[in-house]
């Protein structure tokens, strides 16, 4: 790496290395910006009705969180494989726990405001 | 692209710090592993709020209660404090000066006070209102969520006046150029958590 020669060379790629990744946070904040503040001015100004809405909210989020990851926390496909497979294990339990949770609640509560039957 | 081998995930110091970049691997895998079971934590937690929303029990509601205006700031404050985080970490990676990465640090900090000082607020504006966590279970999902990652950002701020006392101390070895980059995996995490908290319960609870 640091033979006499290669000094300059390192030195200029170091630099655009920097450069890469300052352009990567300044990426990163200015997509996170737009997908907050248009969320916040949909639910703040349009009047659209309540389901779409929560979904276009649901898909902004889903969207900012893998902005941040890719540009703030700078995961990629590039990590060593049980490093990606930490996070993606996570991810699948972290859906699973909460999406069953909610399922199940959801239709317990459904069941238990049932008339009930004579 | 460069010849760096990526150790961990997140920024990595690079093979120009030597025996601090070799320690790296070991204790950045260990701290993804406390985020991801942290993120299951949180997971949960946002679960059971979701479960619980239309338990007010006849007491005021998410339009009673949330003001837009005050939540919007704080997610300015708390994005532009994660990028201010990032400046910090370049300026540790890249070995420039010392103020130069204090500052951040310090920026970082103001932000993330800042923002639990406006949180702060809007619980006191919640309670006045008479949104206490004793008055339905809606409630008390709310103050179990919201105020778990206040707690987090909080123990995040005590960690960053530790590591700028230690930095002070000991200066930047091994120890403490890690410490920085543990912590600056934290607040971009407790960021993304916050993602989910403002679209989740604010957004969606003002539709």
């Amino acid at each position: 790496m640091s033979e006499q020669g290669n000094d300059y060379s390192d030195q200029w790629e170091l630099k655009q290395q920097e450069r890469r990744e300052f352009r990567s946070y300044v990426w990163g904040i200015g997509l996170a910006l737009l997908l907050t503040v248009a969320p916040f001015a949909l639910v703040h100004w349009a009047g659209i009705p309540r389901f779409p809405l929560l979904i276009v909210i649901g898909a902004f989020a889903l969207v900012q969180m893998l902005v941040h990851f890719r540009f703030f926390l700078h995961i990629g496909f590039k990590q060593k494989r049980e490093d990606l497979q930490l996070i993606l294990f996570s991810t699948l339990l972290l859906t699973i726990m909460v999406a069953g949770t909610i399922w199940i609640m959801a239709s317990l509560a459904l069941r238990m405001t049932m008339p009930a039957s004579p | 692209m460069s010849q760096e081998v990526i150790k961990h995930p997140g920024l990595n110091l690079g093979p120009t710090h030597g025996k601090d970049n070799d320690a790296a691997e070991r204790m950045m895998s260990g701290f993804w592993v406390f985020m991801m079971s942290d993120a299951i934590l949180f997971g949960m937690v946002f679960a059971t709020y979701v479960t619980s929303i239309d338990a007010t029990a006849g007491g005021p509601g998410p339009h009673d209660l949330y003001d837009i205006k005050s939540v919007f700031i704080e997610t300015m404050l708390l994005l532009t404090s994660s990028f201010a985080f990032g400046m910090a970490s370049l300026a540790l990676k890249y070995k420039h000066s010392m103020t130069r990465l204090i500052g951040w640090l310090a920026v970082t900090l103001v932000l993330g006070v800042s923002f639990l000082g406006f949180e702060l607020h809007d619980f006191a504006t919640m309670f006045a209102k008479g949104g206490v966590p004793t008055r339905s279970g809606y409630l008390s999902a709310f103050f179990d969520l919201v105020p778990l990652h206040g707690l987090h950002v909080t123990a995040a701020c005590i960690w960053l006046v530790c590591l700028v006392g230690q930095i002070a101390r000991y200066g930047l070895d091994t120890m403490t150029k890690l410490g920085i980059m543990r912590l600056a995996l934290f607040w971009h995490f407790l960021d993304i958590v916050w993602i989910a908290i403002f679209s989740v319960v604010y957004l969606a609870g003002l539709t």
